[in-house]
């Protein structure tokens, strides 16, 4: 627990989201009702297809939800605008994206340094700072090779130091520690705890990985489109 | 983010090279038809372009070109130079007459013949004997594609190389002996029959009879002359047609480009150019965007705006059409500088330039429109899809 858990990081409130229309329509998010606080680490988990990925889509503002209402740091992302929205996005959210996306023609240093350079930091101090970003995720000699010449997790790694190189309020992450043996997964856990624990951060982590769960403030079990429970973690007091 | 957009574009080299080629190619077509399409335009006015004194041509008023022969009544020639602010002018004979070779064969050259006096409108450039020797009987100049081409003595042994035609050798035109007396560089003419200079008088003989044998008279103004004033003056006084030798070049082009095929024909092969440009780097700078479509979804989710996206697929278009076009207009120039001294016609002036840049510019950014919409259309939330 941190002293600022009782400020909402996000808010979810009777959020739907339908896919498609009539007879193919998939209902993916039913109603979901969540809450993150700020300075807190939530894991979401729950069989394939429960919606996990939409959820975060529409917590991280890039996706719109059907109905409910969604905040995020007290700012309504539906209704904020697009170019706002679009710029909020690089400024306060982190992303670790399922398939990593990282651009291929980068070097692990330039993928990492993508979000600064969105927000015109300019390119030597980005890459600067990048650099040092993936010393921290374990990766520092591998600054200048291209995403083709890295292992999957390694790849992983990139693709969470750019996550982290802006200091986001939010960050989102999807799998962001399947392709990780257990020892990187840990480290790269702590990396990403070290970062909640910071003031007025938040972390929303989908996962499949029961060995992580130890790392989480609460567990949120998703099932059918809906928020099933929310847990505390194995390894932490109950809120 | 102008660096990223240059590195994902370079970064995929087959697509690159591909767009750059589509792009090359196309400003090469453009340029190098265009330019050979100028360069035989050109070729129809060779002969006012050579026949560089005069300011004004005077003909008959039913002339439409500098081939079309409408010959004058000899007295034509006093009428105009006694018109106020002509400073001098001169008969020209303008004909085609078949030369016969030594092998029996004939050939038809256009034959000019100059004031027996002044030799006003020889050729630009002699290359032996003088214009002068134009003035021994029976003496003829002529040039030298036509020298060492069409008027050629087939060689003795048979298959050997035919003998050019020299100084001293005679031929027959018209029934009539001509002695070559001099060799000249003339602009090639667009039908590029052998061109032969002798005089006026003697361009009369070799002539078959006719009543009139004046094609053209011209005249140098005073200086200070307005040349459209001149002319005016000089149709008000003969009834005869009076224009000034640009225009007469631009004429002739004009006739040519209504009359005949050519620009048609030209203009398919320029407008093939831009199509498979537009077809081979719009459809490979399409692909290239498609395929990079989740990176862009990546940058989107990411915070990047569609303004810059938008900015950023320019630069990637700007930075490929300016590669293609530096290579291709390269491409057409060095063409050129190869052909410089072969039988095509070949002129790049700024202008053809300037129109392929502007198609160039117009294949990019088609290319980049229809790939930026799916940009702009495309939903960050593809990025979280594995
Ligand atoms: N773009 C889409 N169009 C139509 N249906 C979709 C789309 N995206 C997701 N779905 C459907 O919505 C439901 C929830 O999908 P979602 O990706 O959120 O699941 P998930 O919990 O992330 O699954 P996984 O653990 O396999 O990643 C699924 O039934 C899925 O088939
Ligand atoms: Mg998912």
């Amino acid at each position: 627990m941190t002293n600022t858990a009782t400020k909402l990081a996000v808010s979810c409130r009777g959020v739907t989201k339908t896919y498609g229309t009539g007879t193919s329509a998939v209902q993916a998010l039913r109603g979901v009702d969540l809450d993150v606080n700020a300075g807190e680490l939530l894991m979401l988990v729950g069989p394939s297809g429960c919606g996990k990925t939409t959820l975060i889509s529409v917590i991280a503002g890039i996706l719109d939800q059907d109905e409910g209402d969604v905040h995020v740091f007290g700012h309504d992302m539906k209704h904020m605008g697009q170019r706002a929205r679009t710029a909020y996005r690089g400024k306060s959210i982190g992303f670790v994206f399922q398939a990593y996306n990282l651009l291929p023609a980068l070097t692990a240093a330039e993928n990492v340094a993508v979000p600064l350079f969105i927000l015109g930091v300019p390119r030597r101090e980005a890459i600067e700072r990048a650099r040092a970003v993936l010393t921290s995720v374990g990766i520092g000699e591998r600054a200048k090779s291209l995403p083709a010449q890295l292992s999957g997790g390694q790849q992983q790694r990139v693709a969470i130091a750019r996550a982290l190189i802006h200091e986001p309020k939010l960050i989102v992450c999807d799998e962001p520690t399947s392709a990780l043996d257990q020892d990187t997964g840990h480290k790269i856990m702590e990396i990403l705890r070290d970062v909640a624990l910071a003031q007025d951060r938040a972390l929303v982590i989908v996962t499949h990985d029961s060995r992580t769960f130890e790392f989480a403030d609460r567990i949120a079990r998703m099932n059918d489109g809906l928020i099933a429970r929310v847990d505390a973690s194995p390894g932490r007091p109950t809120s | 983010m102008n660096f990223v957009a240059i590195k994902m574009l370079i970064g995929d080299r087959a697509k690159y090279l591909g767009i750059i080629f589509g792009l090359t190619f196309a400003s090469l077509l453009i340029t190098q038809q265009m330019s050979i399409f100028v360069g035989l335009m050109t070729r129809t006015y060779s002969a006012v372009t050579d026949l560089g004194q005069p300011d004004i041509w005077v003909m008959d008023e039913k002339v439409q070109f500098i081939d079309d022969l409408k010959p004058l009544q000899s007295t034509e020639l006093y009428r105009v130079r006694g018109v106020e602010g002509v400073q001098w002018a001169m008969p020209l004979y303008k004909g085609l007459l078949k030369a016969r070779l030594s092998n029996g064969n004939f050939q038809t050259c256009n034959v000019f013949g100059l004031d027996d006096a002044t030799l006003m409108g020889g050729p630009p450039e002699m290359i032996e004997g003088t214009l002068d020797d134009l003035r021994r009987s029976e003496s003829v100049i002529v040039d030298i594609n036509g020298a060492y081409g069409k008027l050629a003595k087939p060689s003795a042994i048979p298959g050997g190389k035919p003998e050019p035609l020299k100084v001293g050798d005679t031929l027959e035109l018209n029934d009539h002996r001509a002695v070559v007396v001099g060799l000249c560089k003339v602009g090639r003419t667009f039908q590029s029959q052998p061109v032969v200079y002798t005089t006026f008088s003697r361009a009369t003989t070799y002539a078959p009879r006719e009543r009139k044998l004046l094609t053209f008279v011209l005249v140098r103004a005073k200086a200070g002359q307005d040349l459209n004033e001149l002319c005016d003056r000089i149709q008000a006084s003969t009834g005869l047609l009076a224009i000034p030798a640009d225009e007469f070049k631009w004429n002739t082009v004009k006739y040519f480009m209504k009359y005949t095929g050519i620009p048609i024909n030209f203009g398919m092969a320029v407008l093939l150019g831009f199509l498979v440009g537009i077809a081979i780097a719009g459809q490979t700078f399409y692909n290239f965007t498609i395929e990079n479509l989740k990176q862009f979804g990546a940058l989107k989710a990411m915070g990047t705006g569609n303004f810059t996206l938008l900015r950023m697929i320019l630069l990637q278009a700007l930075l490929v059409g300016t590669i293609g076009y530096g290579l291709g207009v390269g491409a057409a120039s060095l063409f050129g500088l190869i052909s410089r001294n072969s039988e095509l016609a070949f002129r790049m002036p700024w202008q053809i330039l300037a129109i392929t840049a502007a198609a160039v510019t117009f294949i990019c950014m088609v290319s980049a429109l229809i790939s930026i919409r799916k940009v702009i259309k495309l939903e960050p939330a593809i990025v979280f899809k594995s």
